[in-house]
C-alpha cells in the first residue's frame, strides 16, 4: 500500500465504523439525570441540590469523602429513597418497576440469605431478572475459584463480595450502580474484577462506581464526579484532569479533600 | 512487553506512546492487523473508550489506519516507522547526554566510556 492510499484512509477516520465505543449519537439521551436533587433526612441535608447528567457508554467514578452523599444518590437512583425535592430520572423515567429492569445495583451491604448456596442464589437471580446471564456468572465464579456449591455462610467477607459483584455484573443491564464494589476484595481479585467490568459491559451501558479506592480504578474510568457535603464539586474526564492538572485523580482527590 | 502507566499524564497519550513502541520494536509488524479495541483495552487494563481515543489519535498520525469492514492495521509505510524509530533514539540519546553531562563528563569522555561499558556488557 502506498502512502497516498494511507492518507485517504486516515482522512476518513472521522466516521470510522471501527469506533464502537464512541456514543455521540446517544449523548442526547442520558441514562441518569438529576435536576436540583435534594434529599433531607430528619436532621441533616444529605444532598443540597444536585444537577448531574450521565450519558450512555461511560464508566463513571462517583468520588467523595465519607458522608458526602454518594450512597444517597445511588439509593435515590434505585428508588430505595425518594427525593425531598427535585428530580432523578433513569433513561427518562422516575425510579420504579420499569427502571429496575434496566438497573443492576450492588448495595454497600449484603442482602443475600446466608443459608443459600451460590447456585441457589444464581437460580434466584435467574427467576427474578429476565436479563440475568447464568452462564456468565458460572464462568466468572470459576475464574475466581469459587465453588457454586458453597454456602454463603461459610465464605469470607471478601469472597461474599466477589459473589455479589459477579451476580450484579452478570445482568445485561443499561445502568450498573456499584456502591463500594471492591473495598473488601484482595488486590489480585480486584484486577480480575476490574478487567471483567471493562471486558463484559455492553458499550451502550453505563457503570457508576462509588469508591474511595481511586488509584485502583482510575484507569478504567472515563469520567469522575467529585461530591462534597451534598454538592457536586467537579465533573471531568480522567484524562482532562491529568492534562489540566498534571496529576492523577487520586492525587487531586487527596488535595481537594485534605483533612 | 507489559503496559505501565504513570500518574501525571493522560492515559491515552501513554497508550499512544506504548503502541508506537510496540510498532517500532516489531511486536506489531508492518501491515499487521491490530487486535480489537476491546481486547487491547483488556490487555492494558484500561477503559475501552480510552483505548479507542489512543487509536483514533494514532490514525491521525498515520501510523495506524482503519479499513471500514475489516478492522485496524499498522501502516505499511516502513519509512515512517524507521523515521519514528530514529526520532525516539535521538530523544533517548539527548536525554542521556543531558543527564550524564550533569555529572560532569565531557562528550569525548562519554564516548570512550560508552565503548568500554558496551564491551564489558557483552
Amino acid at each position: 500500500m502506498t502512502t497516498d492510499k494511507n492518507k485517504l484512509l486516515y482522512d476518513s477516520s472521522e466516521n470510522d465504523t471501527v469506533s464502537n465505543f464512541t456514543n455521540s449519537n446517544l449523548d442526547n439521551n442520558p441514562i441518569l439525570e438529576c435536576k436540583n436533587l435534594v434529599k433531607s433526612y430528619a436532621n441533616a441535608e444529605a444532598l443540597k441540590g444536585i444537577d448531574l447528567t450521565i450519558n450512555r457508554g461511560r464508566i463513571v467514578g462517583l468520588l467523595g469523602p465519607n458522608g458526602s452523599g454518594k450512597s444517597t444518590i445511588i439509593k435515590l437512583a434505585n428508588g430505595l429513597l425518594t427525593p425531598s425535592s427535585g428530580e432523578i430520572l433513569i433513561a427518562g423515567n422516575k425510579p420504579g418497576i420499569e427502571t429496575k429492569k434496566i438497573v443492576s445495583y450492588l448495595p454497600e451491604r449484603t442482602y443475600l440469605n446466608d443459608w443459600m448456596k451460590v447456585s441457589d442464589v444464581i437460580n434466584f437471580f435467574k427467576d427474578f431478572y429476565d436479563n440475568f446471564n447464568a452462564e456468565k456468572a458460572y464462568e466468572m465464579l470459576q475464574k475466581l475459584n469459587i465453588n457454586p456449591n458453597d454456602k454463603l455462610k461459610t465464605m469470607s467477607k471478601g469472597t461474599k463480595e466477589k459473589v455479589q459483584l459477579i451476580l450484579v455484573m452478570s445482568r445485561e443491564a443499561d445502568l450498573y450502580l456499584l456502591d463500594e464494589p471492591i473495598a473488601g476484595v484482595d488486590p489480585a481479585a480486584r484486577d480480575y474484577i476490574l478487567n471483567t467490568i471493562i471486558t463484559n459491559y455492553n458499550e451502550n451501558a453505563t457503570i457508576i462506581i462509588s469508591t474511595h479506592l481511586i488509584s485502583d480504578i482510575e484507569r478504567v474510568l472515563d469520567d469522575v464526579v467529585f461530591i462534597s457535603y451534598g454538592k457536586i464539586f467537579l465533573t471531568k474526564s480522567v484524562d482532562e484532569i491529568r492534562e489540566d492538572e498534571g496529576k492523577s485523580v487520586d492525587t487531586l482527590f487527596r488535595e481537594v479533600f485534605k483533612c | 512487553m507489559s503496559w505501565t502507566f504513570n500518574d501525571d499524564r493522560p492515559i491515552y497519550i501513554q497508550l499512544m506512546e506504548q503502541i508506537q513502541l510496540r510498532i517500532i520494536s516489531g511486536v506489531y509488524k508492518v501491515g499487521d492487523k491490530l487486535p480489537s479495541v476491546r481486547d487491547m483495552a483488556s490487555d492494558a487494563s484500561v477503559n475501552p473508550n480510552t483505548m479507542q481515543k489512543a487509536l483514533t489519535e494514532l490514525e491521525r498520525t498515520g501510523l495506524v489506519f482503519s479499513q471500514r469492514t475489516s478492522g485496524r492495521f499498522i501502516t505499511e509505510d516502513s519509512n515512517m516507522i524507521k523515521h519514528i524509530r530514529n526520532h525516539l533514539a535521538k530523544e533517548q540519546i539527548e536525554k542521556f547526554l543531558y543527564n550524564i553531562g550533569k555529572i560532569g563528563y565531557t562528550k569525548q569522555e562519554i564516548i570512550q566510556l560508552l565503548e568500554t561499558i558496551s564491551k564489558e556488557m557483552k
